[in-house]
């Protein structure tokens, strides 16, 4: 009964257990946080709105994007993933989502950024229905944790909206 | 030394009632493991409720050797959520990030882009020849919750057996020589 192999199993198994213990309740402190982040995305130009030679349309344009999510960062927090997505509907598709742009934030000190950049992925459409076409641009952002449960919201702004013709 | 001499002694004092106890033990512990995970199964919506992950193509979030808890919801999917999908005809399970959802509006179906953050390019490249999209049932689960570090055990255990053989053969002796 008290050999060493069961006193290497009784030990193995108390810290497994009192680890996951520690996890769980690590996880659960994320829940006291207060968040309130916040954003705002410009669209300073559209570059261009063309029909690819196989038949979808494709944009492309520059972004003005501001956030602040400094308040999304605790000490159980290992970084928050932003994108942003374009959202939009068609006569076919109930729901198109594309994201745009996005950034991994490793720590507070970068959640708060203000950045002008075109669409780091390709913003093509399942037809030709982007002209003259209105769309939401939102936010997104998924608060990744050092051990347990991942935290995911965004942000929904309107209101913005394609040229009529190709150029 | 004198512990395997006293590991050799104990196997041989064994009397028969006592070795079909143990075995009928041993049996119970093996069935309670596989409940649990059957519950588990349950209780996600999921075939895999945990898995680990073994590409760094997700970091610097999901490190190899972290481990996953995967949920499977009738909510639709949606850009941004991690999800582990598996492609035609390849057994290993991919958890990447959704990048881009089209959802057509009449039959409720959606054509998934997925891509992983640490890599350049979308995960077309992974994807079955001539495939273009992911759809539903490619998708085994979402990423909700996951644990550092701790799925290294199943790495070193697959990619090495032996270390698998030896593990098992030591509880295995430790059960046989237990006086109780």
């Amino acid at each position: 009964m008290h050999s060493f192999g069961y006193r290497a199993n009784a030990l193995l198994t108390f810290s497994v257990t009192a680890l996951a213990f520690i996890c769980a309740i690590a996880s659960f402190s994320d829940k006291f946080s207060n968040q309130n982040p916040s954003a705002e995305i410009q669209i300073l130009n559209i570059n261009r709105l063309k029909k690819q030679s196989y038949g979808n349309d494709e944009v492309s344009l520059t972004l003005d994007i501001s956030a602040d999510l400094q308040s999304l960062f605790t000490w159980n927090t290992k970084q928050v993933f932003a994108f942003v997505a374009a959202e939009y509907e068609t006569s076919k598709n109930s729901l198109n989502q594309v994201s745009l742009w996005d950034v991994i934030i490793p720590d507070k000190e970068h959640a708060k950024f203000r950045i002008q950049t075109s669409n780091k992925y390709r913003f093509i459409d399942q037809g030709h229905n982007l002209r003259g076409r209105e769309f939401n641009l939102t936010l997104h952002w998924h608060v990744m944790p050092k051990t347990g449960k991942m935290l995911a919201d965004k942000i929904i702004m309107p209101g913005y909206s394609l040229p009529d013709a190709y150029k | 030394m004198g512990w395997i001499g006293e590991t050799v002694d104990s196997i041989k004092s064994i009397k028969i009632r006592q070795l079909l106890t143990q075995a009928v033990t041993l049996g119970m512990i093996v069935t309670s493991a596989l409940i649990i995970w059957k519950a588990m199964m349950c209780v996600t919506g999921t075939e895999s409720p945990v898995v680990v992950v073994l590409s760094g193509s997700m970091e610097p979030a999901f490190q190899r050797g972290d481990i996953l808890f995967l949920r499977m919801t009738k909510d639709p999917i949606r850009t941004g959520e991690i999800v582990v999908f598996k492609i035609d005809g390849r057994d290993i399970p991919i958890v990447h990030r959704v990048i881009e959802v089209h959802e057509r509006k009449t039959t409720g179906k959606v054509d998934v882009l997925t891509k992983g953050d640490n890599n350049d390019v979308d995960d077309i490249g992974l994807y079955a020849d001539g495939q273009m999209w992911l759809h539903r049932h490619h998708i085994m689960g979402r990423a909700v919750g996951f644990l550092p570090y701790v799925g290294w055990v199943t790495i070193i255990m697959t990619e090495k057996p032996i270390i698998k053989y030896l593990l098992i053969g030591a509880m295995g002796l430790l059960v046989i020589t237990s006086k109780d």
